[in-house]
């Protein structure tokens, strides 16, 4: 009776995972830096508490059962297993990329958030687009005019050493439009991302969103790809 | 824009915006005319055309839009019909009015023109879009759900063995899609046979040139206002409310005039 209730389901997967050597690093939820209510009136506190407890929380979850299925599929050789995981952990896998990223992107006014460049990519923007403004303009109209579900970038094409604008399809990370792209910032417009506060008006979210970029970060990634020599 | 509604469950009549052209849409069909009776443009007093067009309209759903309460809100039936479906429609008609060479084909036709293959031109998405949400609204009804009957139900039971296992798998469907798009019920020529399908963004079944008999929005718009993420629920709610088993039957006896589906019924003279 005693030995029957020590084996819990816990220790019998702990045991377990020690016959077969398996080292599951699973993947977590990152912290966000500020509080859900601190983007308002820009992002509101309901989408942001959703966005991460739920989306991006559901995209971690599946991504480390894939991870796992995956695993066991290695083990047993099992090719066609293997083919057909593939889509679910581009999708899970690059829904926490996507929004690890999203999170830094974002800041509170009170922190930065909506201040405009400074710094090398700051310059990097005004020489290739004209301005900040021209950019913004941009990333909007593409963002706009994206259908279904991604993403609008502005990226580092680290090999020709200049900006993009790039958009991506669901969860497809910006590495997918090429290896020697860099995210430097990310709009989520999956419209979870808008709807409860912007409803079908997602230029309005675009234009919104711009007050809490936090520029700071997008410098940090640029200044590490081209550090002031 | 005037509210009015259909009571009963089959697609509603309704006029179509003509603006300056006697073009009425009759059963949802368009009505085309051949090139050469083609309707004049009006001229206006500059003596140049008129460039004011219209080609499509904006649907009425079948119901009122708070007749799906407590299953859809009227807030989503508000923004969803009056905000995405009638952006579709708009945008669609400022295409047309660019391109004379998509005129005149009736909506089927130009939806599989634009779709080219799988190298959709512009004008597709909102093609399709108008077309699919035409269809979605009248794949639902007030007090839906429950099961098909019938030859419906019969033909269900013959190609998934039984209508739990049709359920579930439909429901699956819907839930391991990824991103946008819509679930269908179709029923596939050649084969004879019911199936489901998973499309993503405006893609929809008649580009393979298959026969839906239902759908079902997986967009995010569709459901977040209701649900927010939870993508269960509202699926559920789907099928135990909103479907309507009506409409698809209606929609599998028409097909029926195109696909044989059973043995052919000889009279006994």
């Amino acid at each position: 009776m005693a030995f029957r209730t020590l084996v819990t389901k816990t220790s019998l997967r702990s045991s377990f995972e020690q016959i077969r050597g398996i080292q599951t690093t699973p993947f977590t939820l990152p912290d966000l830096a500020y509080d859900y209510g601190a983007l308002e009136p820009a992002i509101s506190g309901e989408i942001m508490k959703l966005h991460h407890q739920k989306h991006h929380q559901t995209y971690v979850t599946n991504y480390n059962k894939a991870l796992e299925q995956l695993d066991a599929a290695v083990s047993r050789s099992d090719s066609t297993s293997i083919a057909k995981l593939h889509a679910a952990l581009k999708f899970n896998g690059g829904g926490h990329i996507n929004h690890s990223i999203f999170w830094k992107n974002l800041a509170p006014v009170a922190e930065g958030g909506g201040e405009p460049p400074k710094g090398s990519i700051g310059d990097a923007i005004d020489t290739q687009f004209g301005s900040v403004e021209a950019l913004v303009q941009k990333m909007n109209a593409e963002g706009a005019a994206l259908q279904g579900s991604g993403w609008v970038w502005l990226g580092l094409d680290k090999e020709l050493k200049r900006l993009v604008v790039e958009t991506t399809a669901n969860q497809d990370p910006l590495v997918s439009g090429g290896s020697n792209l860099v995210p430097l910032l990310g709009i989520d417009v999956w419209e979870h991302a808008y709807y409860l506060q912007y409803k079908n008006v997602r230029p309005d979210y675009l234009k919104n969103i711009w007050k809490v970029i936090n520029w700071k970060f997008a410098s940090e990634v640029y200044e590490k790809e081209f550090p002031k020599t | 824009m005037s509210w009015a509604c259909c009571s009963n469950i089959c697609p509603s009549t309704s006029n179509f915006l003509a603006i300056g052209y006697d073009l009425k849409r009759f059963n949802g069909n368009k009505v085309s005319f051949p090139q050469a009776q083609r309707p004049k443009r009006r001229l206006s007093k500059s003596g140049r055309e008129t460039d004011i067009c219209a080609y499509y309209g904006l649907k009425t759903p079948p119901y009122e839009l708070d007749a799906l309460e407590p299953y859809m809100s009227q807030k989503t039936l508000e923004k969803h019909w009056g905000g995405h479906h009638h952006n579709y429609v708009e945008g669609l008609n400022k295409q047309l009015e660019r391109n004379d060479v998509l005129y005149g084909l009736t909506m089927e036709e130009l939806i599989k023109v634009t779709y080219n293959n799988g190298n959709p031109l512009p004008e597709f998405n909102n093609a399709a879009q108008v077309w699919n949400h035409d269809f979605f609204w009248e794949s639902m009804q007030p007090g839906g759900g429950h099961q098909p009957v019938l030859g419906l139900l019969k033909q269900i039971e013959k190609d998934f063995g039984s209508f739990t296992n049709f359920r579930e798998k439909f429901i699956e469907a819907a839930l391991t899609l990824f991103g946008s798009g819509w679930v269908w019920l179709v029923l596939i020529k050649d084969e004879k046979r019911l199936a489901i399908r998973k499309t993503s963004n405006a893609i929809n079944p008649i580009v393979w040139d298959e026969i839906p008999l239902m759908s079902l929005d997986m967009w995010e718009h569709s459901y977040y206002l209701d649900y927010r993420n939870d993508k269960s629920k509202y699926v559920n709610v789907f099928m135990n409310h909103l479907v309507s088993w009506d409409v698809a039957m209606v929609r599998i006896v028409r097909a029926q005039a195109f696909v044989n589906l059973g043995e052919p019924n000889i009279p006994v003279a």
